[in-house]
Formats: C-alpha cells, sequence, structure tokens
C-alpha cells in the first residue's frame, strides 16, 4: 500500500521516546490536575506535582484494575459523553472509562491512522467474522459488538460470517466471495471465532481467501487445547485457504484508540509512533532486557480524559527486538494473563455453537 | 431536486428520522438515531444514493450533514 509518507509505523526507538517523554510528562500532570484520585494514587507513591522523569521507564504507572476500584477521570462530570465498561466475566467487577466528545472522537482516528498502514485509504469489501445480532440492541453494546462497530468503519458492503443464531452462514460466506474475492477484500473477527467459524468453514468448503486481508484481536486462550497458536494460525490459514496477509492486534479498553499491530511477516506486534511497550519484571519492576517474559506496561498519548497513558496490564510478554523488524521500535509478543489475574477478554463473552 | 435536498431525504431514510429534526444542522450523535449503528447504514446510504465511494478517513470525519454536504460536493456529486 501507498501510506509510507505519513505512516504511524515510522519512529526508531530512540526518536520514539524522545518525543513521547515531554509528551507523557504533560500527561501525567493534566490527569492529575483533572482528576483527585488519580493524583492521590501518584502522591501516595512518592511522586511530587510537576515532577521530572529522564525516561520512558521512569513514568510512574497504573495498573489497569485501578479502572475497576476508582473512578479516574480527567475531565469535569458534566462534560462525561459516554462511559465504555470492559466486558467482566460473570461476578467480576468491570473498568469504568470516561470519554468526553474529544476523547470519543479521537480514537477512531488513531485507529485509523494505525490500520491504513496496511489497509490503505480506501475501505474495502469486509467480511465480519460475527452476527449482525452483536450490533442489535443499540443502547447496550458487548465489547464485541463496539469492537465490531469501531472495525466497521474500515469497510464497505459489510457481510456477517453468522447467523442470527451463531452458527457460520456459509452462503453468506460464499457469496460476499463471489461477489468481491477476486478483489481485495477485508476481514475482520475475534481470533477464536475467526478460527471456529472461518477457518474451518473454508477448509472444509474450499473456500478461496487469498485477496483477503485479516485483522484480529482477542487472545489465544480458547486456541490452546486445539493446540494453535499465532505461528499456526497463520501457517493453516495461508496453506488452507490461501490468505497470508493476516495481522493480529493487541489493545485495550483501558487504552482506547490504541493498538499494537503485528507486521507483515508476521509473529510480532509494533507499536505505532504515539505508542510504546515496556516489559518488566514482576519482582523488581526493572524493565526486563530483549528475550526475557515479563509483565507488559502500555504506553500511549492519546487517553487524554482518563489516565490511561502509562499502564501496567495483567497481560505477560517479551520484546523479540529492537529496531530490527518490519517496521521500527520494539516488536513484540503476548505471552497470555498473568497467573493472578482475573479471566477478561473480549472474547469471553462469546459461548457460540460449534462450527 | 437540489443535491442538499437529495441528501436531506438520504438522511432521514436511512437514519429513521421523525419530521421535527432539524436535519441541516445535525451533528453526529447528537440524537440516538444516529449513532455508530446508524452511521454505518447512513454512509452506505449516500454512497448509494449519490454513487460516490468515501475513504476511511472521510467516514470517520464525517461529523454532521454539513461536512458530508461539502464531501460530496468535493467528490463531484450531483
Amino acid at each position: 500500500m501507498t501510506t509510507t509518507a505519513e505512516s504511524v509505523f515510522g519512529l526508531s526507538q530512540a526518536e520514539r521516546e524522545a518525543a513521547l517523554l515531554p509528551v507523557l510528562t504533560e500527561l501525567t500532570e493534566h490527569h492529575r490536575t483533572g482528576g483527585e484520585p488519580y493524583d492521590r494514587i501518584l502522591s501516595s507513591l512518592g511522586i511530587a506535582r510537576g515532577a521530572s522523569f529522564d525516561s520512558v521507564e521512569q513514568l510512574p504507572w497504573l495498573p489497569v484494575r485501578m479502572f475497576k476500584h476508582h473512578v479516574l477521570k480527567s475531565v469535569p462530570d458534566d462534560e462525561v459523553f459516554k462511559v465504555l465498561t470492559s466486558s467482566g466475566t460473570t461476578g467480576a467487577e468491570v473498568s469504568r472509562i470516561y470519554l468526553d466528545k474529544e476523547a470519543a472522537a479521537d480514537q477512531p482516528r488513531y485507529l485509523g491512522k494505525t490500520l491504513r498502514t496496511v489497509l490503505g485509504d480506501q475501505r474495502l469489501p469486509m467480511l465480519m467474522v460475527d452476527t449482525i445480532g452483536i450490533i442489535k440492541n443499540r443502547r447496550s453494546f458487548s465489547a464485541r459488538g463496539a469492537g465490531v462497530l469501531g472495525m466497521a468503519n474500515f469497510g464497505r458492503k459489510h457481510v456477517y460470517a453468522l447467523d442470527e443464531n451463531d452458527r457460520p452462514d456459509v452462503e453468506a460466506i460464499k457469496g460476499f466471495l463471489a461477489n468481491h474475492g477476486n478483489e481485495p477484500f477485508l476481514i475482520f473477527g475475534f481470533t477464536f471465532m475467526v478460527w471456529q467459524y472461518l477457518y474451518e468453514v473454508a477448509r472444509e468448503h474450499e473456500l478461496d481467501l487469498s485477496n483477503g486481508i485479516l485483522i484480529h484481536s482477542g487472545g489465544w486462550k480458547k486456541l490452546i487445547d486445539r493446540a494453535v497458536d499465532n505461528a499456526e494460525f497463520r501457517r493453516r490459514f495461508a496453506e488452507d485457504t490461501g490468505l497470508t496477509r493476516i495481522h493480529n492486534y493487541y489493545g485495550m479498553v483501558e487504552q482506547l484508540g490504541t493498538v499494537f499491530l503485528e507486521g507483515p511477516s508476521g509473529n510480532s506486534l509494533y507499536c505505532p509512533d504515539f505508542a510504546d511497550v515496556v516489559i518488566r519484571d514482576p519482582e523488581t519492576w526493572r524493565e526486563q532486557p530483549v528475550g526475557v517474559p515479563g509483565v507488559i506496561e502500555v504506553v500511549s498519548t492519546v487517553p487524554r480524559s482518563y489516565p490511561g497513558h502509562v499502564l501496567l496490564t495483567e497481560d505477560l510478554g517479551v520484546v523479540h527486538g529492537i529496531d530490527d523488524g518490519d517496521w521500527p521500535g520494539k516488536r513484540f509478543s503476548v505471552l497470555g494473563r498473568l497467573p493472578r489475574a482475573e479471566a477478561r477478554g473480549c472474547s469471553d463473552t462469546f459461548s457460540g455453537s460449534p462450527a | 431536486m437540489d443535491l442538499q435536498q437529495r441528501l436531506r431525504n438520504t438522511f432521514v431514510e436511512a437514519l429513521a428520522l421523525g419530521e421535527d429534526v432539524d436535519v441541516e444542522n445535525l451533528k453526529y450523535r447528537d440524537i440516538d438515531e444516529w449513532d455508530s449503528v446508524g452511521h454505518m447504514a447512513l454512509v452506505a446510504a449516500i454512497e448509494d444514493e449519490f454513487d460516490v465511494q468515501f475513504e476511511t478517513e472521510q467516514v470517520i470525519d464525517m461529523s454532521s450533514f454539513k461536512v458530508s454536504l461539502d464531501m460530496l460536493k468535493d467528490l463531484g456529486a450531483e
């Protein structure tokens, strides 16, 4: 795609950190001014107002679960436009993320800038590996519905691969491919649904997906018992359906608009220029060297209406290399949830029928 | 029928707007009908009606009736 001029995958690690540090430092002050609970948390860590930091690694991070126990927002109540909640499993507490109008409008723009690197400017015909039922109840979307809607902007002539009973709609998929299969098209879905409802159907019916570009997310937990990891997922799709342009991404509701995107050669996630990751040793909290797993911290300059700019996730990850891959910066993988983290994730809300 | 009137009709139909809605001054998310689900239907309806194709950025930036009218003019819709 001819998007290199404005690509958001352009900064080397040194350039990125130099660009991010002053913005993130300013954001830290901004969020302390805007929200008393966040200011109290940092004060209790002994971090003074107006503190300066020597590196991105030194910035104070907020554990994501804090969004479950505290009202963390940096805008006045009357400017709150939307409150998003993460998809908790039954009985679990949910995160609350507060957006003002500006933040709600920013978020698709950053996602757009990130994905245009692999999708280009044109909206491609789009196969949603989901059911239209997921967006039917307009007053209460699940996280899955919100994900589907957020991605819908990138496509046109949307076709849903599942019927309203969550069963694969083979005729709809075949019809979509008959109409659009000879030109580039976009496929979106949650990872395990793409596997269960698209891969298995495509293999069985010998469907040709070679002109597709797949964007998927949601974690590998449900695929582990099928012995499918990222590399195997790519290999089988390529071998059995011809689909080779596959981009997994990693992102969370607590840092909306920021996604870490798998590069064209696969098996590494990359940070857009407005974001970064720090992999921390869970004992010392120092940054781990390349190749050593640890807890993933995600940083981004996008969040302005809530203090989500430096977050310690509950995921394990590892940096594979720096400035040595498809795009500059750190490239990394997500290895799974921290052992003690409660189960949570977009795809956990789905319990459909087998393909 | 001129462009603005046709666009107005497309808005009313795609978003199922009531008669009391001030369409010409409508902004994205001002009313329940123009939420993200409505937006998807609206974009598809405008593309069909005027035989144009918006880029991703235009779909994201289409924040009001007036903006969409300007975009249509820029695309040379008649």
